[in-house]
């Protein structure tokens, strides 16, 4: 079986919703069926096989090419397979993702990893605003899985952030882990400013030394165990958080506006 | 009869019963303090009649071996039951591994049946404390809690397995004196220590009073086996012929039937192959009959029906 391939053929204007297009909604679907399948097209419907030619029928293994920016949820709320992306994407890229792996090789726009709640979302470029936050209206953004950035992300990382592990080897922009209630971000790069505004609980994870506001606090040199389990744990992945080694950190506290107990590990080289 | 190196093995069994066990690892800066925990944790565990549970260390841990790759041990803890064994953990956890310096601790086993190792102990971090979910290499999720101490942070995972087991294994060694018989019973615990899944949670694991049920004094339900005591030899419905004058047990805990079982094969070898001339002349087992108890370890079957 080839993996099931969806090939762009022309130009969007609008967004399109590719939400329908996951292993678990096309499984045992044939490929007419799948042809047939109405996408959200800014206010249109389009058949699938208008927008892209489909090669392949492997369902469980899905390939986008020729991806651009106008292709929003891709991968939303997965539940099993894998789906790769050539090019870009665009906004809530692995919304709701449950089970399953993503590879997006390009950069995505807003919002990928939005109310994420397991599986492995791996972003070869840069990422937009609100990686791993939640959607609007909600209070609580991913809270499962695991999202590694190869690049940089953009404002807003892991906003009011759950549970579960962001890995970004680029640099982060500003309000990083803002209303983070738990789980762990790391990142190999700079940060803006504001990290940790409002943080409650959780773990940031960094390597180099953060401008920090009024309201995080330094807690001193330590060396924690816990970080020996956590980085054993980062070997399975395919990242560059695999080769740290050192347990010493200097610890800062916070965010102590909001009576947090978010912590801020800056790991010594 | 059976005889090894000319060492009779009584034919008769020992009597087990179930019970539920669980292991925890105990990890430290280094061995010294990872054995400073776990002696405390497994102190006072030599029988339910008095403790409450029964415990001992299993054995030595590299830190290959060790969720957090620090030296360490690995405990086994068994009780009559789930309460007791849960009630009694947490108790110790608290007192002894929270307690000691660098120690951390970590499930043992995998079951559907977990019990709070960390979970309840957290709150001694009175606000501070932190939990974290971290993948382990298989990619299974477990949840840590760090709790802030005053020598850094006390790292336990929050709950362990809780398995069925076996315990009350045993096997007696009757010898010529009582040098001779507990030289003979440390040569078996010394072997006995290289099988897994198995504690000897009495005293250097061996104890010299065993029991039979009941006693004159309706108050105990516990009382001195007076047919393996030598110096009663002539006033009782005695077991042991005129040259014995001292009798060791040694009572095996285990996670299955085949653990005690192998235990008790490699720990009555060691002592067949002192020989006679070590002092001991007949290997026994306790039972109750065989009513009380489900398992039946019996020591013909277990080293084999060959005579020599």
């Amino acid at each position: 079986m080839n993996a099931l391939t969806f090939t762009l053929k022309k130009t969007l204007q609008h967004s399109l919703n590719c939400a329908e297009l996951t292993p678990s909604n096309l499984a045992n679907k044939l490929v007419t069926e799948i042809g047939s399948t109405l996408l959200q097209y800014g206010k249109a419907k389009l058949r699938v096989d208008e927008i892209f030619e489909i090669t392949g029928n492997d369902t469980q293994n899905i390939y986008f090419k020729n991806s651009t920016e106008k292709l929003d949820y891709l991968g939303a709320n997965m539940t099993s397979g894998t789906m790769q992306i050539e090019g870009n994407v665009g906004a809530y890229l692995g919304f709701g993702l449950k089970q399953g792996k993503i590879n997006c090789y390009g950069n995505t726009a807003a919002f990928a990893a939005c109310n994420m709640a397991g599986g492995l979302l791996e972003i070869s470029g840069n990422t937009g605003d609100f990686l791993g936050g939640a959607s609007a209206g909600l209070r609580k953004g991913m809270h499962g899985g695991v999202v590694i950035v190869k690049g940089n992300a953009a404002d807003r990382v892991g906003d009011q952030m759950r549970r579960g592990l962001i890995l970004i080897e680029g640099s982060v922009g500003e309000y990083c882990g803002s209303r983070m209630i738990a789980g762990t971000i790391g990142v190999l790069g700079d940060t803006g400013k504001f990290i940790g505004f409002n943080m409650q609980r959780g773990t940031l994870l960094l390597t180099k030394i953060p401008k920090l506001h009024a309201t995080i606090q330094d807690c001193g040199m330590h060396t924690l165990p816990f970080l020996s389990l956590l980085f054993k744990s980062f070997k399975q992945y395919n990242t560059k958080f695999s080769d740290i080694k050192s347990q010493r950190i200097q610890r800062f506290s916070g965010d102590l506006a909001c009576n947090g107990n978010g912590e801020i590990l800056l790991i010594s080289p | 009869m059976m005889k090894i190196n000319n060492i009779i093995i009584d034919d008769t069994f020992a009597e087990a019963f179930n019970m539920r066990g669980t292991r925890v690892l105990i990890t430290a800066q280094n061995l010294k303090w990872a054995y400073h925990a776990a002696n405390a944790m497994t102190g006072f565990a030599t029988s339910v009649i008095g403790c409450g549970v029964e415990a001992g260390i299993e054995r030595e841990l590299s830190g290959d071996e060790t969720p957090d790759g620090r030296p360490g041990v690995s405990i086994l803890m068994f009780a009559m039951g789930s309460k007791v064994l849960m009630q009694q953990l947490e108790t110790r956890m608290g007192q002894c591994i929270l307690t000691c310096p660098t120690a951390a601790a970590f499930a043992g086993i995998e079951s559907e049946d977990q019990i709070s190792l960390g979970k309840h102990l957290r709150y001694f971090g009175d606000g501070f404390q932190t939990s974290k979910v971290i993948r382990d290499v298989n990619g299974m999720a477990k949840r840590y809690w760090r709790i802030p101490v005053m020598d850094g942070e006390f790292l336990t995972e929050e709950t362990t397995g809780m398995v069925r087991a076996i315990g009350g294994g045993n096997f007696l060694i009757l010898a010529t004196s009582q040098p001779a018989a507990l030289q003979a019973a440390e040569n078996a615990v010394e072997a006995m220590k290289q099988v897994r899944n198995v504690i000897m949670p009495f005293p250097g694991g061996v104890v010299r009073s065993g029991s039979k049920v009941g006693s004159k004094y309706p108050k105990m339900f516990a009382s001195t086996n007076d047919a393996f005591c030598p110096t009663l030899k002539g006033v009782t419905n005695t077991e042991l012929s005129a040259d014995i004058e001292s009798v060791m047990e040694i009572v095996i805990d285990g996670l299955t039937f085949e653990d005690i079982a192998a235990s008790m094969r490699v720990g009555i070898e060691a002592i067949c192959d002192l020989g006679e001339a070590s002092g001991v002349k007949r290997i026994s087992a306790g039972n109750y009959g065989g009513k009380l108890g489900p398992h039946h370890f019996k020591l013909h079957d277990i080293m084999g029906k060959s005579n020599s």
